[in-house]
């Protein structure tokens, strides 16, 4: 794993040397995140993301256990269970608000550290494996957050629940039957709640299990970083402890401060207010919209309004709609430029900041409600989503002519002459490469 | 072999879409009622804006205006009468207001179900027992729960001002109001169930303040936005604290940061 040029773990005291050779925890420590861990000295705050998502995770499974405690999974008791801890139980508010936000915040650093990943080609090889564990993670936090959306079964949690689950009835012939089996009856009901929330429990440690397999991994090749050029070098690396640490420890403050600044004074700013009145099964709200991280996606499934090719139109949405998460499993080969980072891609990096700008456009039609013009440019946007992954991308990396890479991560840091001065003194090493 | 079938997949989807897109849309009317509806009005309260603070004697002034006008026909299901407290009630007054309703309950010696006063414990009297109760006295409406309509509209504070104060308009003309409904430009169907609430000097103000229809509803609304967030003005104190805490943090970690870093950068 890692470098050869990686510090070794030496234990100092009898008790680590004594623990080492039984249980050496301090070791993997010491190599996942400590001094043994060698990482390009030329890593961006982009590149802070990460540790960020892993912190919010965190977050969300203390502050949902302790929620748990008091929480009632039962259709005539949640709604008030979750008044009660907002109002009884001491510093209930706190915690729910900081779980509430918390999933936002989680999801807004994934979206970054995605469209980072995207930028500088992070999925390309040898981390394939990497990308695509990080697209198992983000299909399991949208089932994570949609079905913890539905505990409070509020009027949202209620006709949320109502359409995701009915999208699978669009599935020809075992759609219904499999909708029936998911919800457990006709209509989300007691059965829909607990089974929501006995996974909604569960799944954030199947997460936790996954970003332990990313990490593990992620340290096999290393980061990649803002040139993409592979590390050459002890010059090109700075272990991961203390340069790392406290780069991601001030970027952790950030975040916790803008993390509190919502939670404390607009708490309720990125949820529905509809959410806020019971669950009705006879009144329909005026627009069903989901929670806001979603909603891109929502877009996509509305852009699709007719039946075409003997295929119905909501059939069409849904097949879109788990096609537009599924493709980026399939990223990796997609994209066949062998230059990683956008910074030396100077059509592929047109085409990235247009993909932003079309998901921003995707999650503003996703709220709105479903009339012109929003469902044109909805199916414009939706079309360059597709076209983009699908049929621009590969074509860009084959007759795209990247523009030249610098020799190593040193020589783009230091300049050229410096980067020889900086390999010098490495004890005369010669620098090999990691592959 | 992945790239042929995600372009074909990749064409077929735009393929459609384009199709969606260029099939002519049926002309909408535009619906009468949205012409008609109106936005809140813009209003502002002592408690408003990030360091504001509730003002007592407007929410003993608003529980008042709940207690004589809107508790006839709407509950307050998830307060109870010892919150009365927090907005400056002795435990005495909490414990005669609490004893001036009757609750259901169950004889201990005999077990049958009486009526006993109601205790500061008990959560606020409901004044229907149930939704059909309340829909047969009500023209089959039902009058909603306020203890969180504050945070269950957009808006909120605005538009349940602007709904309390927005009755006495004439309709326009041609437009019909249905029988049993009133007029109420703020409200998203402009008809709304409920009649009038507030008229001038309704109440009697024990603090002399005038009982206009305007102050009352302020008042009220500040009630009911504290019976929506009763943590609220602990949760501006506690995040205040918290980003000052982390404000420093925040400096020291980025001073770390550049002193372990000093002997790397060029």
């Amino acid at each position: 794993m890692s470098f050869p040029w990686a510090e070794q773990y030496e234990p100092k005291s009898p008790f680590m040397k004594w623990l080492d050779s039984r249980l050496p925890l301090p070791r993997l420590v010491f190599n996942a995140v400590g001094p043994g861990y060698p990482v390009p000295r030329n890593l961006n705050f982009f590149y802070n993301f990460g540790v960020l998502a892993g912190f919010a995770l965190l977050v969300q499974i203390i502050t949902g256990i302790v929620l748990a405690m008091h929480y009632s999974a039962h259709i005539d008791t949640a709604f008030a269970s979750i008044e009660h801890i907002m109002r009884d139980v001491n510093q209930g508010w706190l915690i729910r608000y900081l779980h509430m936000n918390g999933a936002s915040f989680f999801f807004i650093v994934v979206y970054v550290h995605i469209f980072r990943g995207l930028y500088y080609g992070s999925y390309k090889a040898p981390r394939e494996i990497v990308w695509m564990l990080g697209v198992v993670i983000l299909l399991l936090m949208m089932a994570t957050a949609f079905m913890g959306y539905v505990l409070p079964w509020g009027q949202m949690s209620f006709w949320g629940a109502q359409v995701i689950t009915s999208l699978f009835s669009a599935i020809p012939l075992v759609g219904e039957p499999i909708r029936q089996w998911l919800v457990g009856g006709f209509a989300p009901d007691n059965a829909t709640i607990t089974r929501f929330f006995s996974l909604h429990y569960v799944l954030p440690f199947v997460i936790l299990g996954v970003v332990i397999l990313k990490v593990w991994a992620l340290h096999i090749p290393g980061s990649t970083n803002p040139t993409g050029i592979d590390v050459k070098g002890p010059q090109d690396t700075l272990p991961f402890h203390p340069y790392f640490t406290a780069k991601d420890f001030f970027t952790l403050t950030l975040y916790l401060i803008a993390f509190v600044a919502v939670s404390f004074f607009i708490p309720n700013a990125l949820g529905h207010p509809d959410n806020y009145i019971p669950a009705n099964p006879l009144s329909t709200p005026e627009h069903i919209v989901p929670e806001w991280y979603l909603l891109p996606f929502y877009a996509i499934l509305r852009a699709f309004t007719v039946d075409l090719l003997f295929v119905p139109a909501k059939l069409w949405g849904v097949i879109a709609m788990f096609a537009s998460i599924l493709l980026l499993l399939f990223l990796p080969w997609l994209d066949t430029s062998r230059v990683r980072s956008a910074n030396y891609r100077p059509v592929y990096r047109i085409f990235f900041w247009l993909l932003v700008v079309d998901v921003l456009v995707l999650g503003y039609v996703g709220a709105m409600p479903a009339e012109e013009p929003y469902v044109r440019i909805g199916q414009l946007a939706t079309m360059y989503y597709f076209a983009h992954f699908l049929i621009i991308l590969p074509i860009v990396s084959a007759v795209e002519k990247p523009l030249p890479l610098p020799n190593s991560i040193a020589e783009a840091v230091l300049g050229k002459s410096a980067a020889q001065v900086a390999a010098a003194p490495s004890g005369g090493v010669v620098a090999q490469p990691a592959e | 072999m992945v790239r042929l079938v995600g372009m074909a997949l990749g064409l077929v989807f735009c393929f459609v879409l384009a199709w969606a897109f260029l099939v002519p849309r049926e002309a909408t009317q535009p619906d009468p009622v949205k012409l008609l509806h109106r936005e809140p009005k813009e209003v502002s309260w002592p408690h408003t804006g990030p360091f504001g603070k509730f003002d007592r004697a407007q929410l003993q002034r608003g529980f008042q205006v709940y207690k004589e006008v809107c508790s006839s026909c709407h509950g307050l299901y998830h307060v109870h009468y010892r919150d009365l407290e927090k907005i400056g009630f002795t435990p005495a007054q909490v414990k005669a207001i609490a004893a001036e309703y009757e609750v259901p309950a169950i004889d201990p010696n005999t077990g049958e179900t009486i009526t006993r006063p109601a205790l500061p414990t008990d959560k606020f009297y409901r004044p229907f027992p149930n939704e059909q109760a309340a829909r047969a006295a009500n023209n089959n409406a039902y009058p909603p729960d306020l203890s969180l309509i504050i945070k269950a509209r957009k808006n909120g504070e605005s538009y349940v001002y602007s709904l309390l104060t927005g009755y006495g308009e004439e309709p326009p003309p041609g437009f019909e109001v249905p029988d049993g409904l009133n007029y109420n430009p703020y409200f998203h169907s402009v008809n709304i169930a409920m009649a009038q609430p507030l008229v001038d000097g309704q109440v009697e103000y024990a603090d002399g303040t005038p009982a206009t229809v305007d102050q009352m509803a302020k008042d009220v609304v500040a009630f009911l936005r504290w019976a929506a967030e009763p943590e609220l003005e602990v949760r501006r104190r506690v995040g205040l604290a918290s980003l000052l805490f982390l404000s420093i943090l925040a400096v020291l970690s980025y001073l770390t940061y550049r002193r372990v870093w000093a002997d790397v950068k060029p």
